[in-house]
């Protein structure tokens, strides 16, 4: 739903990490999404297209997406079950007291640079 | 292939936002102004509500709003109608405030000469809750219409919202709508989510909903 927003806040940080590392131009982007993350990866990739073209550190970088299984925990029986296929009732004891352990995330993962080999760090 | 060089960077796109929203809310407790994030759907109610809290509470405190509208100027209209000094944040089309576009706001504001400062954000349950916009607090409005299964279905909202009112409460006897699951709803995803059934168009269950607004607005900028 605000997918162009977050595309906004990527690239954003991206400059950030660019000035950090002195790097001028970024080759691929990855990024880390969870399955329950609200942002869904095709208009998110749509989104990527259309903005980074208008940045010149991002023109033309190629955009990953890793996706990040949601995963539920359930207080009642302290069993885990998949969230998108069961969502907040748990499996087992049919309870909704159910937390999520992971599947929102959203994290720039790495980026990838052309240039001479040179010791990675993070700066 | 060309040589690449691969930098680590591990940081969550929304980390920026969270950090700039801290430092919005560190200058706003030094400034004593309180700032509420006031969000719901379109058509919840939020500006009737908050005209209706501005007209009970502003002999008692100075009061700012800033309407984010994608459009148009009709809710700071009636806003200033109803006695605050309010002005128009300008989203450029996106669906919710982030702290950025929050600050300046502010600044055009002049949020120090306010006690208390009301965010009247982007009608949407999704997105603004996604967003850290340096408020003190944040208020959901949902409305009797809307059905009381909206916590289930928009969590995230209700996860990061310290009250919530359920306005419209007059016309309960036409809609299928069970108060008593609606709180448990709420109280499921947010155990400490304060709950204010009301009715702007009557003031009903106004006291209990500005008493908790008076005593947060106290708390804050006496530096609680």
């Amino acid at each position: 739903m605000h997918e162009l927003g977050v595309v906004f806040h990527v690239i954003d940080s991206l400059k950030k990490v660019a000035a950090d590392n002195g790097v001028e131009q970024i080759g691929k982007v990855t990024l880390q999404l969870g399955e329950v993350s609200t942002v869904i990866p095709s208009y998110l990739a749509d989104c990527w297209k259309w903005a980074s073209a208008r940045e010149l550190l991002v023109n033309g970088a190629e955009l990953v997406i890793e996706p990040i299984k949601a995963i539920s925990w359930c207080d009642d029986c302290k069993k885990q079950y998949g969230t998108i296929e069961h969502g907040r009732s748990c499996p087992y004891c049919g309870g909704g007291n159910t937390w999520l352990l992971q599947g929102n995330e959203f994290m720039i993962k790495e980026i990838e640079v052309p240039g001479p080999e040179e010791e990675s760090d993070n700066g | 292939m060309d040589k690449v060089r691969v930098i680590e960077v591990k940081q969550s796109i929304f980390a920026d936002n969270n950090a700039h929203a801290d430092r919005l809310r560190a200058r706003l407790r030094s400034e004593k102004s309180f700032l509420v994030n006031l969000m719901s759907s379109p058509g919840a109610g939020k500006t009737t509500t908050l005209a209706r809290t501005i007209a009970d509470l502003g002999g008692e405190m100075r009061i700012g709003v800033m309407e984010a509208d994608i459009d148009s100027t009709v809710d700071a209209e009636a806003i200033a109608a109803a006695g605050a000094h309010a002005i128009q944040l300008h989203t450029g089309g996106m669906c919710h405030l982030d702290a950025a576009m929050t600050e300046q706001g502010l600044d055009e504001l002049g949020s120090a000469d306010f006690d208390l400062v009301v965010l009247e954000n982007v009608g949407n349950l999704v997105c603004p809750a996604e967003f850290d916009t340096g408020a003190a607090k944040n208020v959901a409005i949902l409305s009797v219409p809307e059905g009381h299964d909206k916590p289930l279905k928009y969590p995230l909202m209700f996860q990061v919202c310290h009250a919530l009112l359920i306005n419209k409460i007059d016309v309960l006897p036409y809609f299928d709508f069970d108060m008593d699951k609606v709180v448990s709803y709420a109280k499921m995803r947010n155990p400490s989510i304060r709950i204010f059934p009301i009715c702007a168009k009557t003031g009903e269950g106004f006291d209990a909903w500005e008493d908790w607004l008076r005593e947060q607005t106290a708390a804050w900028n006496s530096g609680e």
